[in-house]
């Protein structure tokens, strides 16, 4: 008996650190499944492409690369892509995606290489 | 056949001592002969042929519009994530304008990339001159017209578009025009400009400001007469009538859409096509779903017509009796036909996934679909309205026929 106890306490005691991970760390948002990430990375190369370029350059729309991101903040970025920009032809995408799928991309966009 | 070819020519062999004891020697320039015997055997005119444009992998094919086949596929053309097409004069070269700056000379009746230059940083699309001399580029880094020869891809003119204090501005809607001109909008500064090249040494140029906030992409109509762009910063469509450019600029439509009831627009419409089908032109709205019908002699609304998304082409079939539409993602499957007799929606097609852009054969019987997602190009009967076969493209996002090459600003 006292051994099912130890091992239930053991059980509680990990799903306690899994929510204290949760409040913990708001920014290590819940990352998209794969088959999300693959369809992020598709609206990103046709749809954001479309304006940014295929290659995040820049076109109507400004360039994406990570030096031209370096001093814009994560909830800025995350904020534009969501709302869109007024005065911009910058369209909000949040019938699209999530405050997480907006902030994965962030991160894509950060650490893209060309 | 090819024992047949060499008994015919064996006569000549005699006449010629060829001395097969030295079989490479002999045989080079007899094979040389053979291949170049080949190559007649192929004659092709390129009246109808085209470009379909794969976006990632950079590529054009090149297309028989007849026989419906692929005849080559020419690569490593750059980023061609937009990209679009103009054609010599005698439908033998086409010129291809990538993202990245590259412009691309294809070789149509040779298969081959003949020369390509890296012109810009950044740029949306081009036109060809009057007299065929010349191609013009517009770009957006650094901002502004590039103008070379067609046949050397040599430069012949730069025009910055400059505006208030020595900013460049973006260029987009860039249309030949009758009289060796190029018209274009400056999307930044809300400008036309007119751009007369009859001595290229000595461009003159006509600015027209304050034609409205962030014109996106213009239109000439097919007889050369009027020049139109749509804004995205306000309301409706700036106008120059170019028989009379002292008029200034006659904006249409300039309440029509309010900013506040203004959708989302995923997808800038373009206006480069034809669009004027009767008595009318046909232009996408911005930020409302519906596709607005102007009467040309006065400019004013006939009928707005609802469709299910942003439009993004609307192109009129080359006799002017459908126009066809496609729209912005999410709505960008469908494929709408209108009936210009009475201005009504008569089809709502499904090609398939991403729907990018449509060309029609020249005299309008068909017109073929690139369809992204699926990698195909769809080819529908306008007649009919039924599908007449499919054809593999990697990720297609602009078809182009050669007969643009005698069509005043295509």
């Amino acid at each position: 008996m006292l051994a099912l106890i130890g091992r239930y306490n053991y059980f509680l005691g990990g799903l306690f650190l899994v929510f204290l991970s949760g409040v913990m760390q708001p920014v290590l948002a819940a990352e998209p499944s794969s088959a999300r990430q693959n369809e992020l990375l598709a609206l990103l190369k046709n749809d954001c492409g479309a304006c940014h370029g295929l290659t995040l350059q820049g076109g109507m729309g400004p360039a994406l690369l990570p030096e031209t991101l370096s001093g814009k903040p994560d909830d800025f970025l995350v904020a534009t892509i969501l709302n869109g920009r007024k005065g911009t032809a910058m369209p909000p995408w949040q019938t699209f995606m999530t405050q997480d799928d907006a902030l994965w991309l962030v991160h894509v966009l950060r650490k893209n290489k060309q | 056949m090819f024992t047949t070819i060499a008994r015919r020519l064996s006569p000549f062999f005699v006449k010629h001592q060829l001395n097969f004891k030295r079989p490479i020697k002999t045989l080079l320039p007899v094979l040389g002969f053979l291949l170049s015997f080949n190559v007649l055997a192929e004659l092709r005119g390129t009246g109808d042929l085209g470009i379909v444009i794969e976006r990632e992998a950079g590529a054009a094919l090149i297309i028989n519009t007849s026989q419906r086949t692929q005849l080559a596929k020419i690569t490593n053309l750059g980023d061609l994530s937009h990209a679009s097409v103009v054609f010599s004069r005698d439908q033998r070269y086409a010129f291809i304008f990538g993202r990245d700056g590259g412009l691309s000379k294809i070789d149509l009746l040779q298969d081959k990339l003949d020369k390509r230059i890296i012109q810009a940083g950044n740029s949306i699309g081009g036109a060809i001159s009057q007299d065929g001399k010349l191609i013009a580029v517009s770009n957006y880094t650094p901002g502004g017209v590039k103008v070379f020869s067609s046949d050397t891809l040599e430069l012949v003119a730069d025009i910055p578009a400059t505006y208030a204090d020595g900013k460049l501005s973006k260029v987009v809607g860039l249309v030949d025009a009758p009289g060796q001109r190029f018209v274009f909008s400056l999307f930044d500064a809300g400008e036309i400009w007119t751009l007369d090249l009859k001595n290229p040494q000595n461009p003159l140029i006509e600015k027209f400001k304050n034609i409205g906030k962030l014109p996106y992409d213009a239109l000439i109509t097919p007889d050369g007469h009027y020049y139109i762009a749509g804004l995205f910063g306000e309301s409706g469509l700036a106008l120059l009538d170019l028989w009379n450019t002292q008029l200034g600029i006659k904006r249409i439509l300039p309440d029509y859409v309010k900013s506040e009831e203004k959708l989302p627009v995923y997808k800038m419409p373009h206006l480069e096509g034809w669009a004027v089908a009767d008595d009318y032109v046909f232009v996408p709205a911005i930020g409302k779903h519906e596709v607005l019908v102007l009467n040309k002699q006065n400019w004013t609304l006939v009928k707005a017509i609802p469709v299910p998304g942003q439009p993004v082409f609307v192109m009129a079939r080359p006799d002017g009796r459908q126009v066809w539409v496609n729209f912005a993602m999410p709505d960008n499957h469908q494929l709408q036909v209108i009936d210009v007799k009475d201005l009504s929606l008569s089809k709502n097609l499904s090609p398939g996934k991403a729907v990018l852009h449509m060309e029609f054969t020249p005299r309008g019987e068909q017109v073929w679909v690139a369809v992204r997602d699926d990698n195909q190009v769809v080819i529908y009967d306008t007649e009919t309205l039924q599908e007449i076969t499919r054809l593999p493209a990697e990720k297609p996002n602009g078809i182009f026929f050669s007969a643009r090459a005698n069509k005043i600003g295509l």
